[in-house]
Order: structure tokens, then C-alpha cells, then sequence
């Protein structure tokens, strides 16, 4: 095993985010939405990206597929899709790749299709988009076999069939078979079950799984349920306030971890297991605005433990550094030994997280 | 869709009956006669009723308006023995001050309203909205900016100070123009398109600056949808993201207004026939009405009526074209 | 229907809290939504067919199911925002089910709604003490020590800070706006409190914040919940009892510990299945439900859930099941043939790293 948390067949991760920061110029002050934010993903694995609402997960995302308005926003850092260096190229280049080399689904499948065209259309042309010299026909029989492999039945019959006649789940599967339709090796789903049944949201998140395993594209799965990342993830990325604040593999970063906010996102969730008496151990206040971070840790004002360092937890940044395990990175203040046994004595014992 | 447009129509006959019931009675419930007016200020109290049986208007109302609609329908006979007249279905009566026919009063009126209205309809049509489609992709730029600034002014301006700016500039003190006038289009297109340009460009420029405004709100809504992230996400150019996607979504709303205004204007647009003296509907209604002519007040305004009617129908109808989840039925 | 007091017999046997007459009684509630076509009905939404249930003083029962299967209309009618097609309802001991508005003004003091969404449940132009202090002025009560001085002790219950008496909605978080809410429904001292899916918008964190606060507030105040979520974890750390919902109809009612440990209809055992869980990795249960739910203007004959029921016979599309004890089960369940043993229990202790 080797440092960082992806990076493990000595191949070269397909995307690879470094120091990725992206601000929005609003009347208000500046937005610092996202401020140095760093991660690989491998084809055939999948990232979690986990945080409150807020915390600059879309950003993310939105900014990997170049998709954010150039004039008011900054972007800085790298971002490497395939090879390629994206910060900084030339919106048409970017464009050939968007929906070719990398693909994206969104939270609301139905306000994400154009409730004018029947949702065929709307597939076939994403195919032909990047398939200049495909004709009709074979835009067509593409659209219907995606619509058959994610999953829908009678797929001819329902190319011609529009959004509004597709139930929520029917909806989401068309808009995987609308990212998919290039075979992708990057696919970006942003919150894609938030807006569905629990049992929907079963069959959907199985559904990409299998497609992985088909393809081996790289997946960034974005969601404030844990419980989600817990099934389907290989790599968990914590964000809070526009940053990383903790990074590893799903086993280290669900089963041991580090960071004061993760301990808080955890006791919060409430679960079928363990004791449905006990009080939930939510974390106390709401997150900050962005245009005014708090000083050093952005997170002290809601942290328990932020007293523990002296001034440091308010004056200084904590970096992101080891915590522990091979590629697993926290950043905080607490000493090692002080986290371990925080988190043993006072985290492990109470509410879900045990 | 069949079953939609015939129900609509039941009730549209159903408002046009209303429509001409409440004319008929508001006409006879003002104190003035129109013998009296007709007739003059000498006129005795025999002359009046002599003149007012000539007009059919001595018989009691339900007779009236049961006359009225047989003559639309079947026809009808007016006086007796000489001064007998034939007046053949569709009857509309015989106008009170110059017993011309009903009939061919509006067959020539119509056309030049007609002419107005759709002429001027393209130009603000067309010219609004490209302006507030190309300013809500330019936003923030000079251009949109100074697109704001003109339709600001546009919409804030009326149409008899615009439209006599627009006589004294390009007709009395230049001369670019003619004075307006109207030529029948079978006539000389030539002359039917110079007769009308100002009025069309008075029309053209004040609509257009409203329905700029509103495309341009329409636009900037649509541009911030999620299906048009969607789009660019896909890796559509952006003039495919801006034509087929963002305009398609935007411009359905306009498509309802724009047809019930160019319905409602069709019935007549007064102050712009007045002021280039063009004898359009707008003007017969108008000067029909000051002189109680009866009959030629129930054609213009049961023809309004009828536009308003239709136009009502043809937009319902589009946005079940346009829109798939309007369904009708 | 005998199927009820079987039930409450059977969990009677849980505390003392189950004794004594019912706070509220459902039967046989009904709401049918008629469709038009033109002027013609061309049938109805069945969107509540037939609800059976009792809430005693101080008990919480948990309204769960997937969207769309009727918990809104239920909770709705229960408050009386909308009118009962059949059925009756009874509240303290009065039939409120078509109570005209004298009654309900009294009803309104007893019983209260909390929605889900909380920027659109709150007057933007009202200040936070104004919106409080509208059940108070609504029914002219004026408390002792005056209406602001209550609104500040009950701004101070619900956690908010009692000087933000003047602030308006728009000044407040997602969280602390749904804690106006609940501070607008407690003004009256209301017995029953209808919190229709109250967290289901927040974030985890505040979502956490604010069921422990209806926790402490049910306990402190004695409060009869009526709670409805679509997510069953959130039920399990609130609820007494549990009615799971399928278009229109509850397919199971029990306590917590039954419901979440040993279900017995294949609709509560799919749902459970479908959550993702924290405490365990990799893919959730095993069950998938397959397709949707169907339409509830044509609903299945039969049991309802039969089209998406892998134990579904041809005697589950011609008998419906009844919702009655079944197999010695603590609950109440309509199925056929009810699933028997616990649910699969987790077997990797968190903290481990093992998958499991
Ligand atoms: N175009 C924008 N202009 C200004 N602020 C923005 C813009 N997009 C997002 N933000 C802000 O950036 C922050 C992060 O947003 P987002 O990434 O959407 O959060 P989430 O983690 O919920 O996906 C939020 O505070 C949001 O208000
Ligand atoms: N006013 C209404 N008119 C017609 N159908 C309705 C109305 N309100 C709700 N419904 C239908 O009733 C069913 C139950 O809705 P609802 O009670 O909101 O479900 P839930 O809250 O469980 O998601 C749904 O199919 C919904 O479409
Ligand atoms: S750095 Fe300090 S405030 Fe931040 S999480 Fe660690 S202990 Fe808490
Ligand atoms: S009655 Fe039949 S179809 Fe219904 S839940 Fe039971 S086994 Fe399934
Ligand atoms: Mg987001
Ligand atoms: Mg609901």
C-alpha cells in the first residue's frame, strides 16, 4: 500500500484533483466555495464525497466538467481527467469532452430533462453530439439499447415517450443511460437518489454499481447520506465548508474515524441498530456562511474539542495530514494520540457511531 | 384533440350570445334615441316614431334581437312596398346613418385593421424577440444594457405620442414617407406595404419593446434551468443548447400572449387608425358607438369578440403542440 | 373492526402508557380524490382507503411508507385541513370527522400540524413573536403574563434565542425555521401533535437537533404524536408504534421493537431491506423490490402490494388480506402469508473493520 488512499495497481488514476479551488464573485463578498481540494479516483473505483448541504460539493463536481460560468468564477488548481489538464483550457475543447470522457447525473431527474423532447431524443442526441457522422437511425437503436441495459422495460416503446411519463426511479435510470450513452470513464452522480424512494434508491445505486463493474469507469458518487457511502464506495472524501477535512478508504473513514466533523456526522445518523432510546448526538449550531469563514479551523465554533489545542483549533489552518493508516488524511489540530483516545473513550461509546 | 376544439367552440357560441345580449341592452339602456339623433333637431315627436319604425327599433327588445339573429342566419326583409329591402344571410342590418349594408362596412374595414395588425404583429414579433433572446445571452454586456434602456422607454411610451413623433419626423418635416394610406394588397403590394409602414412601425416598435422585456425575463429563467445544465453537460455546443433547448422552453409563454394580443388587436386598433386616419374597425366601433348605429356597433363588436374567441382556441391549441404534458381532452 | 382491539391488545402489554381510552381513534378513514374529465368523474384517486388506528395520550405512532401512498392526505384529514370522504375520526372522545368551524376552532387548541417544509409553512412577512403568537390571538387566549412573554418561553423551549422575538423567517436557518414551527404548534398546549415528514428537508446534523428536541418536548409535555417520514431509521428513534403504509392502506401497525425486529408482511421486511445503513458496509439487505408503485386510481385487486410481492399467489390477487393478528405476531399484519423470524441483525460489531 502506498501513501495516498487511490492510487493502488500502479495505475494512474484517471482523475486526479489537486489543490482545486474555485470562488464566485457575488454583491455579497467573495464566495471561497471550494479552497484546496485534492483527490484521485481510479477507473473502476468510487469516491464518495460527503458533507451538509453547502459544503461545496456540487461545486466540485460542476467545476470538473467545466461547467461554471467563466466570467464569475475563479477557478485555480489542477485538474486532470485522462491525462489531460482541464483548468485553463479552451471552452471548446473542454466541451468535446464533457458527456464523451466524462459524464455527469444530477439530483432531480425530472427538472435535469427537457420536458419537451421525449427522452429517446434526448439520449440519442447526446450520442450524436459526439458521434458526428452517426445518422438517425443509429443514434436511435443506441438510445434503446441503453434504455434496455439500465434497465427499463420495453425500451423501443418508451424512446418515444416523454419525462413527465416516467416514474422518479424510470426518470433517474434515462438519465444514466443519457451519461452513459458514450461510455464514459468518468461518470459524476450528484446526489442521484437524494430525491427517490429508499426502495428505488436500492435498485438505482445497485444498477451503478453493475454498470461499473461493465464499463470499470471511474465513479464520484456525491451524497449527505452516509448510509449510501457505506454501500457503495471505495474512497470516502469528508468536505466541510469548501474543504477536505478528512480523506481515505471507506473501511478507515466509516470504521476509525478522525475528524471531529465525521465523529458528529456519524452520532447523527440515526440507524435500524443500537439503541433506539438513545438521544442522537447531533453537532450543535449550523454551518458556516462561506464569504466569512471562521478563523483557523472552520469547524472550531461547532467543535467540542476545539479547546484542547490552546489557540491553535482559531488561529491556525489545520492541513491535511496522516491520521493513521495508509492514505488516510484528517485534518486537525488533535494530536494523534489525543484523537485516539477521544474517539474511543468519548465518540465510540455514544449514539450510532459506535 | 378533436373533442377539445369542438367543445371550445360550443362555448365560444355560448360567449358570443352573452356578448350580443349585453350590447343589445346596454344600447337601449341609454336615454338617447337614435331616430332622435338621426333625425335631427327639428324633428317632430311623428317624425321620430316614423324613423324609428323604419330602423325596426318601435318593435319590443326579444323581437329585436330574435330579428337580429334570423337575419344573421336566414336572412330578412326590411320596410314593405317600395322601400322594401332584401337583405340576404349572413345579415348584419343596415348602418343607421347611411343604410349602407352592415355587411360590406365591414368587409372593407376589416382588411385595413387586418393589414395593421399582422404586419405590425411580425415586426414586433420578430424584433422583440430577438432582442430580448440575444440580450439574455449577452447579459451584463453593453448591448444588454442598452437594450434595456430602449424597451424601457419603448414600453413606457404611448402609442398616439410615439406615433405622431414618427408622422412629423419621417412624413411632414422629412418627407421619407407618405402619408399613410390604404391600398388594398390584391392592388399593389408596393403601395399596401408604404401606405402602412408607419403605422407598423409604430406598432412593431412599442409592442416589440414589451415582448423584449419579456423574452429577455423568460430567457435568463430558462437559462438557469436544470435541463439546460443537462445539455452542456452532454457536451452540446452552446448555440445547439441555446436554440434547441432554451429558446423552445422559453418562448412558450410568449406564444400565448402574443396571441391573445394580436386576437384582441384584430378587433381594432383605434388610436392608431385615428391618428393616420386609416379607416380600419377600431375607428368604425368608435364612431358607431357616438352615433348609436346600432347594427354596425353588434358586427364590430361581436367580430372582436370572435377574434378574442379564436385567438383563445389557436394559442390553447399551440401550447398542446408545443408543450407535450398539456394534454387535451 | 375487531382486527384493531386485537392489536392493542397486543401491545398492551408494553407500560402503563397504552392504558386508558384512546387520545385518537381512526376508522375505516377514507379519501378519494374524483378525477374529471370534462364534466364527467371518470373515477378517483384512492389516496387513503380505509385507515384503522388509535393514538393513546402521550403515544407516538410513526406514519411510514413510500411517497405517494397517502401519509400527507391521512395527516391532513386528521387536523381536518381536508375533508374525509368515509370513515370517522375520533378525537378526546368527540367525532370531529365533519365538525363544522366552531368545533374545529375548539378541535385546532388540541391539535396541531407540523409540515415538512419549513420556508413554506412561515408568513415571510410576519416576525417570528407575530407567527408564534397567531394560535393565541386566532383563538383569544391571553396567557398569564401576557402573549409575548408566553412566545418567549416558548421560543426559549424549542431552543431558539427568546430576543429573536422580532426577527423575520427569512433571518433563520432551515433548522431553526422548523423549530418556529414547532414553537407555533405548542402555543395552544396541544395534545396531539400531526408532524407530517418534519425533518425529511434538513440536513443530518440539524436533522438530529431537531428530532431530539421533539423527543425531549413529547416527554417533558406528554405529547401524542402522530409522525410521518418516508425514512423508517428516523421512525425507529421517535415512535412508540409503527403503521407501515402501502397505496392507501396500512399493511402493518405494531410496536417499535415488533416492526423493526420481526415483521412479518413483505413490504416492511423490503423497506428495512432498502435502507442503506452506516453501521454496515457494502451493499444493503438482499431484498429489491422491483418497479414502482402503482397508480392509486387503478390499485391492484386483491392485496395491493402484489404486484411487487415475491410471495404473491393467484389467491393474493382475488382475497385481500386483512389487517389482523397473524401467526401469534405482537402486530397487526395483512398478508397472506406473513414472513416469520427476525430480520437479519448485524453481524459485524462497529468498530470493526469487518465487511459485512
Ligand atoms: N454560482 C454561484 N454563485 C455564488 N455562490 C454559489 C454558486 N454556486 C454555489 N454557490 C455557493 O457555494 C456553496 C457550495 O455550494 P454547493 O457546492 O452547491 O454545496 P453542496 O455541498 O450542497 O453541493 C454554497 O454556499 C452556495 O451558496
Ligand atoms: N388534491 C389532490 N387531488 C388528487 N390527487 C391527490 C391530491 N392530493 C394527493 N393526491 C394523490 O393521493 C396520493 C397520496 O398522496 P399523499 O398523501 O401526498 O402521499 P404521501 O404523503 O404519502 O407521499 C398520491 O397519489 C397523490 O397523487
Ligand atoms: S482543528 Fe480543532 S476545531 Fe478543528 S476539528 Fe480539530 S479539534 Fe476541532
Ligand atoms: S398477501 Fe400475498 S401479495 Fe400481499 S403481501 Fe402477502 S404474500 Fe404478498
Ligand atoms: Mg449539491
Ligand atoms: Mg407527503
Amino acid at each position: 500500500m502506498v501513501e495516498l488512499p487511490t492510487p493502488r495497481r500502479g495505475e494512474d488514476p484517471y482523475l486526479r484533483v489537486t489543490d482545486l479551488r474555485v470562488r464566485f464573485d457575488t454583491e455579497d463578498g467573495v464566495v471561497k466555495a471550494v479552497d484546496g481540494v485534492s483527490f484521485a479516483v481510479e477507473r473502476g473505483r468510487t469516491l464518495g464525497i460527503v458533507g451538509e448541504s453547502g459544503s461545496g460539493k456540487s461545486v466540485t463536481s460542476l467545476a470538473i466538467l467545466g461547467l461554471h460560468n467563466a466570467k464569475r468564477t475563479t477557478i485555480s488548481g489542477e485538474i486532470s481527467v485522462g491525462g489531460r489538464q482541464l483548468v485553463g483550457l479552451r471552452e471548446e475543447e473542454i466541451r468535446r469532452l464533457r458527456g464523451r470522457d466524462m459524464a455527469m447525473i444530477f439530483q432531480d431527474p425530472l427538472s435535469a430533462l427537457h420536458p419537451y423532447y421525449s427522452v429517446g431524443r434526448q439520449i440519442a442526441e447526446a450520442y450524436r453530439v459526439h458521434h458526428p457522422r452517426a445518422g438517425k437511425r443509429e443514434a436511435r437503436s443506441r438510445a434503446v439499447d441503453m434504455l434496455g441495459r439500465v434497465g427499463i422495460p420495453q425500451p423501443a416503446k418508451r424512446f418515444d415517450q416523454f419525462p413527465h411519463e416516467f416514474s422518479g426511479g424510470m426518470r433517474q435510470r434515462a438519465m444514466i443511460a443519457m451519461a452513459l450513452v458514450n461510455d464514459p470513464d468518468l461518470l459524476i452522480a450528484d446526489e442521484p437518489t437524494t430525491a427517490l424512494d429508499v426502495t428505488v434508491q436500492a435498485q438505482i445505486l445497485d444498477l451503478l454499481a453493475d454498470l461499473q463493474a461493465e464499463f470499470r469507469s471511474a465513479i464520484i458518487l456525491i451524497t449527505h447520506d452516509l448510509g449510501v457511502v457505506s454501500q457503495v464506495a471505495d474512497d470516502v472524501l469528508v468536505m466541510y465548508a469548501g474543504r477536505a477535512v478528512e480523506h481515505g478508504s471507506v473501511e478507515r473513514v466509516l470504521r476509525a474515524p478522525q475528524h471531529p466533523y465525521t465523529w458528529g456526522l456519524l452520532s447523527s445518523v440515526p440507524s435500524l441498530h443500537g439503541d433506539a432510546d438513545a438521544d442522537l448526538v447531533p453537532i450543535p449550531g449550523n454551518p458556516p456562511s462561506l464569504i466569512n469563514l471562521p478563523s483557523g479551523c472552520a469547524f472550531h465554533p461547532r467543535c467540542r474539542w476545539a479547546g484542547v489545542n490552546g489557540d491553535r483549533s482559531r488561529t491556525e489552518i489545520p492541513e491535511l495530514g496522516p491520521a493513521g493508516a495508509p492514505g488516510h488524511l484528517v485534518a486537525c489540530h488533535l494530536p494523534v494520540a489525543a484523537r485516539e483516545r477521544i474517539y474511543r473513550d468519548e465518540v465510540a461509546q455514544v449514539g450510532v457511531a459506535r | 384533440m378533436l373533442r377539445f376544439v369542438v367543445r371550445r367552440l360550443l362555448v365560444a357560441a355560448l360567449t358570443l350570445v352573452v356578448i350580443s345580449l349585453v350590447t343589445f341592452g346596454l344600447f337601449f339602456a341609454v336615454p338617447s334615441s337614435p331616430a332622435k339623433v338621426m333625425c335631427g333637431k327639428n324633428c317632430t315627436a311623428e317624425d321620430i316614431a316614423q324613423v324609428e319604425r323604419r330602423l325596426g327599433i318601435d318593435q319590443p327588445l326579444p323581437r329585436q334581437y330574435a330579428d337580429f339573429v334570423g337575419g344573421v342566419f336566414a336572412g330578412r326583409t326590411y320596410g314593405e312596398g317600395d322601400f322594401r329591402q332584401d337583405c340576404p344571410a349572413p345579415c348584419l342590418g343596415y348602418s343607421f346613418r347611411n343604410n349602407q349594408p352592415v355587411t360590406e362596412i365591414v368587409a372593407q374595414r376589416a382588411p385595413v385593421t387586418f393589414s395593421i395588425v399582422l404586419g405590425g404583429a411580425v415586426l414586433w414579433l420578430g424584433l422583440g424577440i430577438s432582442l430580448g433572446m440575444v440580450s439574455a445571452l449577452r447579459r451584463g454586456t453593453a448591448f444588454d444594457r442598452a437594450a434595456i434602456g430602449v424597451t424601457l422607454a419603448g414600453a413606457s411610451m404611448q402609442v398616439y405620442f410615439f406615433g405622431l413623433i414618427l408622422l412629423y419626423l419621417l412624413v411632414y418635416s422629412t418627407g421619407l414617407l407618405p402619408f399613410p394610406s390604404y391600398t388594398p394588397l390584391t392592388e399593389s403590394p408596393a403601395r399596401w406595404a408604404a401606405g402602412l409602414l408607419l403605422p407598423w412601425m409604430t406598432l412593431g416598435f412599442l409592442n416589440s419593446a414589451l415582448y423584449a422585456r419579456l423574452s429577455r425575463a423568460q430567457m435568463l429563467e430558462t437559462l438557469s434551468e436544470d435541463f439546460i445544465r443537462t445539455a452542456r453537460a452532454k457536451g452540446l455546443p452552446a448555440r445547439q443548447v441555446h436554440t434547441r433547448h432554451a429558446l423552445r422552453a422559453a418562448i412558450t409563454p410568449i406564444v400565448t400572449i402574443a396571441g391573445l394580443d394580436i386576437g384582441t388587436s384584430l378587433g381594432g386598433t383605434f388610436i392608431t387608425e385615428t391618428i393616420f386616419g386609416l379607416q380600419g374597425l377600431g375607428k368604425a366601433t368608435v364612431e358607431a358607438v357616438q352615433f348609436l348605429n346600432l347594427p354596425v356597433v353588434m358586427a364590430t363588436v361581436l367580430l372582436a369578440a370572435v377574434f378574442i374567441v379564436v385567438a383563445n382556441i389557436v394559442v390553447d391549441v399551440l401550447y398542446a403542440v408545443i408543450d407535450p404534458r398539456v394534454r387535451l381532452g | 373492526m375487531n382486527g384493531v382491539t386485537n392489536g392493542q391488545a397486543a401491545v398492551a402489554g408494553d407500560a402503563g402508557r397504552l392504558a386508558g381510552e384512546p387520545l385518537l381513534s381512526v376508522r375505516g378513514l377514507t379519501k378519494h380524490f374524483p378525477v374529471r374529465q370534462g364534466l364527467r368523474a371518470r373515477g378517483a384517486v384512492r389516496a387513503v382507503d380505509g385507515l384503522d388506528f388509535d393514538v393513546r395520550p402521550g403515544e407516538t405512532l410513526g406514519l411510514v411508507g413510500e411517497s405517494g401512498c397517502g401519509k400527507t392526505t391521512t395527516g391532513r384529514m386528521l387536523v381536518r385541513l381536508l375533508e374525509p370522504t368515509s370513515g370517522s375520526i375520533m378525537f378526546a372522545g368527540r367525532d370531529i370527522t365533519h365538525g363544522g368551524r366552531r368545533e374545529l376552532r375548539a378541535l385546532r387548541q388540541d391539535l396541531q400540524i407540523i409540515f415538512q417544509d419549513p420556508y413554506a409553512s412561515l408568513n415571510p412577512r410576519h416576525t417570528v413573536g407575530r407567527i408564534v403568537a397567531m394560535p393565541l390571538q386566532v383563538n383569544r387566549i391571553t396567557p398569564p403574563g401576557g402573549v409575548k412573554k408566553r412566545v418567549q418561553e416558548l421560543l426559549e423551549l424549542v431552543g431558539l434565542n427568546p430576543e429573536h422575538y422580532n426577527r423575520y423567517p427569512h433571518e433563520f436557518s432551515g433548522g431553526q425555521r422548523q423549530r418556529i414551527g414547532i414553537a407555533r404548534a405548542l402555543a395552544l398546549k396541544p395534545k396531539l401533535i400531526v408532524a407530517d415528514e418534519p425533518v425529511s428537508a434538513l440536513d443530518v446534523s440539524i436533522q438530529a437537533q431537531v428530532i431530539n428536541l421533539l423527543r425531549d418536548l413529547q416527554r417533558d409535555l406528554d405529547l401524542a404524536f402522530v409522525f410521518i417520514a418516508h425514512d423508517l431509521a428516523v421512525i425507529r428513534h421517535f415512535c412508540h408504534r409503527v403503521a407501515v403504509m402501502y397505496l392507501g392502506k396500512i399493511v402493518e401497525i405494531g410496536d417499535r421493537d415488533t416492526i423493526y425486529t420481526r415483521p412479518q408482511h413483505p413490504y416492511t421486511r423490503a423497506l428495512l431491506s432498502a435502507i442503506p445503513d452506516v453501521t454496515t458496509l457494502g451493499p444493503a439487505g438482499r431484498i429489491r423490490l422491483t418497479g414502482d408503485v402503482p397508480t392509486p386510481l387503478n390499485p391492484p385487486s386483491g392485496c395491493r402490494f402484489r404486484t411487487r410481492c415475491w410471495k404473491a399467489t393467484d389467491h393474493c390477487a382475488t382475497e385481500e388480506p386483512a389487517l389482523t393478528t397473524r401467526d401469534d405476531g405482537g402486530q397487526l399484519t395483512a398478508c397472506h402469508y406473513p414472513e416469520s423470524g427476525p430480520v437479519g441483525v448485524p453481524t459485524g460489531e462497529p468498530g470493526s473493520n469487518e465487511r459485512t
